[in-house]
């Protein structure tokens, strides 16, 4: 009880006595324990020895015989060094192309006065409301028509513009104050010099923030490369741990399956826990996404 | 250009008057010609993938190939009729209607409670946040590969431990009765994290001192939640709903990985069903119908939210 008294420490005074409060910390608690078990079997069973048998395989005591065997397996099963470098292709080129045309079209909406300003931002929004995912059969027919089907290229092509990174970016050029701006008009800086190097530097934390929604939500998109893409030296990640998840579960291969999935998602876990507080507050704002 | 400058006055009436309107077109537009270019890559790809694929879809749903090599042939609105009609694709409705029901309760009950018990930041509340949003982070497809083994019939991890307490198991994903309950099992388990950090940041705006007050006229924590902290919500409610509602009709890669729809249909949701028509079918007629009836469901919703919301702060 000592650690919960503790914990409410900061609570006020009065209320540090009520039950309820600490009844729903202590199931949220057991909650937090449940929602781990899928990833603490990944683990035990990534280590766990085929010796086991199929019968211990959902046993969460980790073996006393740990083996990386299930690693070297999924390993030979799956190409996923190439899975995880067409991954990587996709997110860093659609975000790079993202990244030129947020800025410019967030300048554009924060900064500039034009004839049709409001329709233009609701064409843009209508990119919010028209959830991207549903479109994957008219899309597929368009990246066909350009010659991009089964091509790394044709998986990113939709993503190129985006409405909440341009929504993102307008507001964070808005609250950069106008007298920097001016101060390097009087210099005779361009508009493009302007946007360089005052405006973008200064947008850092939500260049990032964008970054990170992009990247995590590319890096699991699965319908969408799945349907562009053919040949099995370009699938991403997502599509080739279906695959592989497939042909190990006709062999009943748990544990491999386990390792190979312990692959997949260890590099964005591992980012996730050092840049914690960046990943939680940017996903706050992928709200709108 | 004033009308102020006496001079400027008879050359102005001279002019036929819509020289003068193009005249004043051609200024308005030269002075957004930069904003224009800043805005064209995004349109660009904009109008390729979001207004011509939403245009290609409302063509494509209004022909038909009789056989996949017979040339097009304009069918009107027998390919949405025809999708109605289809029992797959109201069984899909249905189906997608419980999920969508079945994951959004729960994934908001439970972000709600995640979020009013870890409101305060100390090093045990940032762990348990950190656990409770490692599931938004991982692809569905390795959700999926996880939640394969845990339902296996008899050696898998809920047989393994609960089957000593049960008798008689299902077959999770096998029994279609069961198998759509499963697959909302997973998608709870990977939402609720996610709109957990809504609530917290919802929490953020309940008053400290109106609690404290509350607490001073004798309120106890119930009456507390019920009466300042609900009301306070009220707004990520609807936003949380509106996102679950969004995510329930495109997050369908857990049924491609574990079910593929099946039993009997009895896990098709809509999205699938659109993939199946087009990619298993090639029938993009039906697959264009059945996404031009889903836009329309969706577009509908969120001009809803978007009535509902300004209507209450009009109202307040």
């Amino acid at each position: 009880m000592t650690l919960i008294d503790w914990l409410y420490k900061d609570a006020p005074l009065a209320t540090r006595r009520e039950i309820t409060p600490k009844l729903g910390f202590l199931l949220t608690v057991l909650l937090a324990l449940v929602w781990l078990v899928p990833f603490l079997w990944m683990g035990v069973a990534t280590l766990r020895p085929a010796s086991d048998g199929i019968n211990l395989m959902a046993e969460l005591m980790p073996s006393l015989k740990p083996t990386l065997d299930n690693i070297r397996d999924a390993w030979e099963i799956g190409d996923f060094p190439r899975y995880f470098l067409n991954t990587t292709i996709i997110c860093t080129g659609i975000l790079s192309v993202q990244f030129v045309t947020i800025t410019l079209a967030g300048f554009a909406f924060a900064r500039l006065d034009f004839a049709g300003k409001s329709l233009l931002f609701y064409l843009f929004l209508m990119q919010l409301m028209l959830v991207p995912v549903l479109l994957i059969v008219p899309n597929l027919r368009i990246v066909a028509q350009f010659g991009l089907y089964d091509t790394l290229a044709g998986v990113m092509m939709p993503f190129f513009a985006s409405a909440f990174g341009t929504f993102l970016m307008r507001q964070a050029f808005e609250a950069i104050p106008t007298e920097l701006e001016d101060a390097a008009l009087i210099d005779g800086a361009s508009l493009f010099q302007r946007i360089r190097h005052i405006y973008v530097p200064l947008s850092m934390p939500s260049f990032s923030a964008f970054a990170i929604i992009s990247v995590t939500s590319h890096w699991n998109d699965f319908l969408w490369p799945l349907m562009v893409i053919n040949s099995p030296d370009k699938r991403p990640l997502t599509v080739g741990l279906s695959v592989f998840t497939a042909t190990a579960e006709g062999t009943q291969a748990w544990g491999t399956i386990a390792a190979g999935t312990l692959m997949v998602i260890a590099p964005l876990l591992i980012t996730f826990l050092i840049f914690q507080k960046r990943f939680i507050s940017s996903f706050v704002t992928s709200g709108i996404k | 250009m004033s009308l102020a400058e006496p001079a400027a006055l008879p050359v102005a009436a001279s002019a036929p008057p819509h020289l003068h309107i193009l005249k004043r077109f051609a200024t308005r537009f030269k002075t957004s010609l930069p904003a224009y270019l800043l805005l064209l890559p995004s349109l660009v790809f904009l109008a390729l993938f979001t207004y011509g694929a939403m245009g290609r879809v409302l063509v494509d749903a209004l022909y038909q190939r009789a056989t996949p090599k017979a040339p097009l042939r304009f069918v009107g609105l027998d390919n949405i009729s025809a999708v109605l009609a289809d029992p797959a694709f109201t069984g899909a409705v249905i189906n997608n209607l419980v999920y969508a029901v079945g994951t959004a309760i729960p994934s908001i009950g439970l972000a709600l409670l995640f979020a009013l018990a870890l409101a305060r930041t100390n090093a045990v509340t940032s762990a348990l946040r950190a656990t409770l949003f490692l599931p938004v982070l991982i692809p569905m497809v390795a959700a999926s590969a996880l939640f394969l083994f845990i339902f296996l019939p008899n050696v898998g991890l809920l047989d393994y431990y609960i089957g000593q307490l049960l008798p008689v198991l299902p077959n999770w994903l096998g029994d279609s009765d069961v198998a759509l309950y499963a697959i909302m099992v997973i998608t709870i388990w990977k939402n609720a994290g996610y709109y957990m950090l809504f609530f917290l940041a919802g929490l953020q705006s309940v008053p400290e001192d109106v609690m404290e007050a509350a607490h001073l006229d004798g309120a106890g924590p119930w009456a507390r939640f019920r009466h300042i902290t609900l009301p306070e919500l009220k707004p990520t409610f609807l936003f949380v709903t509106v996102i679950a509602i969004l995510n329930a009709v495109t997050q369908v890669d857990h049924v491609f990985v574990m079910t593929k729809g099946g039993p009997s249909n009895a896990t098709n949701l809509v999205l699938f069903y659109i993939y199946q028509q087009a990619v298993e079918h090639y029938d993009i007629g039906k697959a264009s119908a059945a996404t031009l009836l889903t836009l329309a469901a969706l577009m509908g919703l969120t001009a809803l939210s978007f009535r509902t919301m300004a209507n209450r702060e009009g109202g307040a």
